[in-house]
């Protein structure tokens, strides 16, 4: 049942592409961040991110970040928690260590199943 | 008599036999676990020959973990944030008995005679108390602070007289359970302010502190005073300032206290907070590198070593007590977890996450003088916990 790999590429390749006109056009004109950064913000979120909110984001001291639990939170409010951190929580804001719109991504990705690091066994 | 003197050779001739194929026997009290976090396994080490001796794998996710050992240094207990409660046996280089207890765990505890080991769970909120030998599960205690609203727990410390004390995160409490009888918890409650997050009883097993986030000061509940209620120490320490960010919360336990003084992290401040463990009053706040999250002090007391938050973890910085003052910058790696002293406190191991290897520096000369390959290490253990209160 296994489907033909040509079938498979243009699927996916549609699927990207999609991805990507619907990220430009809800993000602006900036695009997703390029591979090597992609690498860097999700060694970020695992490692660091991961002190409160767990290395398999499940939670710790803060909540889990899985997709069921994201799923009926505005992606505006998410961004802006990931940028500026929530008053009165320990959360601190991460602007110093990430732009908007890759925080968008970053949150897109925390929705979407937030990829595993690469090289990480 | 003779014939108990024959029969007591051949058991012996037997038993030699036996043991022929077998390893020399040895004592555990210069060995260790390494959390290698990333496979979910454990390193064992020895801080003697500064080697690994086994691997241990199928721990579950280890991304924070925890060990408390058993009295005889045989047994690590490893608690896992999924849940998992592996019992290891370091002689023998192999889990003994393995149980998931909770959803979300964030460390655990042995009781003053052996006997319970003692989890703390972010979810379900609460502890679980289990027979040290078989990890059966004897009692829980839920963190239910009001009807339907269960708390994290965290800061579990064990206490003289088979109790042990926590905070409450979202309830700014510190809970006292007396597990006497194992099966029937006994739990005092005291309010101790906002968002505590972690916690440490001092060597003695008198005071109980639980460092506080949503706040500028301590919570100290003197538990041979317990009537008294909560005092609050180096309250206002932040001097009204705005707090810098906290990109990983600090970690307190025992280790703390040396020399009559207790060395604490500041949060959202730069500092080592220093105070004097008699009158409770802070002597001094001595400025760091960064966030500072392990704060340990060496053995004798003369050192205190520390490790800081992302982005800064790869420094470690050393105050000399006496100067009280930052007297060595190291960089000894990338992504400095945790550290541990050799019992007596000539080395100080480190992990380095990032640089896949733990490190060990001679405390005097602060020089590498071993490095162990361990893939993303990141809590280290040695066995000289197993006697110590609080640990």
């Amino acid at each position: 049942m296994k489907p033909p790999p040509l079938l498979v590429h243009v699927t996916v390749l549609l699927g990207a592409a999609f991805a990507a006109a619907y990220a430009a056009a809800a993000a602006g004109p900036q695009s997703d961040p390029a591979p090597q950064r992609k690498h860097e913000l999700v060694n970020l979120v695992r490692q660091d991110c991961g002190s409160c909110h767990g290395l398999t984001l499940s939670g710790g001291l803060g909540p889990a970040l899985l997709p069921h639990t994201l799923a009926d939170k505005p992606l505006d409010s998410m961004v802006a928690t990931v940028m500026n951190g929530r008053p009165g929580t320990a959360m601190p804001g991460w602007s110093r260590f990430m732009s908007e719109p890759e925080a968008e991504w970053v949150v897109r990705a925390l929705m979407d199943g937030f990829p595993q690091e690469r090289g990480a066994q | 008599m003779r014939r108990a003197a024959t029969l007591v050779a051949a058991a012996a001739t037997l038993l030699l036999g036996a043991c022929a194929a077998t390893p020399e026997p040895r004592g555990t009290g210069d060995l260790g676990l390494v959390i290698e976090r990333s496979t979910g396994q454990v390193a064992v080490v020895s801080h003697t020959s500064r080697e690994r001796l086994a691997t241990v794998p199928g721990l579950g996710d280890l991304s924070h973990a925890h060990v408390t050992y058993s009295r005889d240094g045989r047994y690590g207990y490893v608690f896992g944030r999924d849940g998992g409660l592996t019992k290891v046996d370091l002689l023998r280089g192999r889990i003994d008995r393995r149980i998931v207890q909770a959803g979300n765990s964030i460390g655990g505890s042995i009781s003053q005679d052996g006997r319970l080991v003692v989890a703390q769970n972010y979810e379900p909120g609460g502890l679980k108390v289990f027979d040290a030998d078989t990890l059966e599960l004897l009692s829980e205690v839920p963190a239910e602070y009001a009807p339907g609203q269960r708390s994290k727990v965290v800061g579990l410390a064990d206490l003289p007289g088979q109790r042990f004390a926590y905070a409450l995160f979202e309830a700014g409490e510190i809970w006292v359970t007396d597990l006497s009888d194992p099966r029937a918890p006994k739990t005092q409650r005291y309010p101790a302010g906002r968002q505590p997050y972690d916690g440490l009883v001092t060597p003695d097993g008198r005071h109980f502190i639980a460092g506080l986030f949503g706040e500028d000061g301590l919570a100290l509940l003197d538990l041979w005073h317990p009537e008294r209620g909560v005092q609050k120490i180096l309250a206002g320490y932040g001097r009204g300032e705005e707090p810098l960010p906290v990109y990983k919360m600090p970690h307190l336990r025992g280790w703390a206290v040396a020399g009559g003084h207790a060395y604490l992290p500041a949060i959202g401040r730069h500092e080592v907070l220093v105070v004097d463990t008699r009158t409770w009053q802070e002597v001094a706040r001595i400025p760091v590198h960064s966030q500072p999250v392990f704060v340990m002090a060496r053995p004798d007391g003369r050192q205190v070593w520390v490790n800081f938050a992302f982005p800064d973890n790869g420094t470690v910085q050393v105050i000399d007590t006496v100067a009280r003052e930052v007297v060595d910058t190291l960089q000894p790696g990338r992504a400095i977890l945790h550290m541990e002293f050799t019992p007596r406190g000539e080395a100080v191991w480190l992990s380095s996450r990032d640089d896949n290897k733990v490190v060990v520096y001679d405390t005097e000369s602060r020089r590498e003088v071993a490095g162990l390959p361990a893939a993303h290490p990141s809590g280290i253990f040695f066995t000289s916990r197993a006697v110590r209160i609080g640990f």
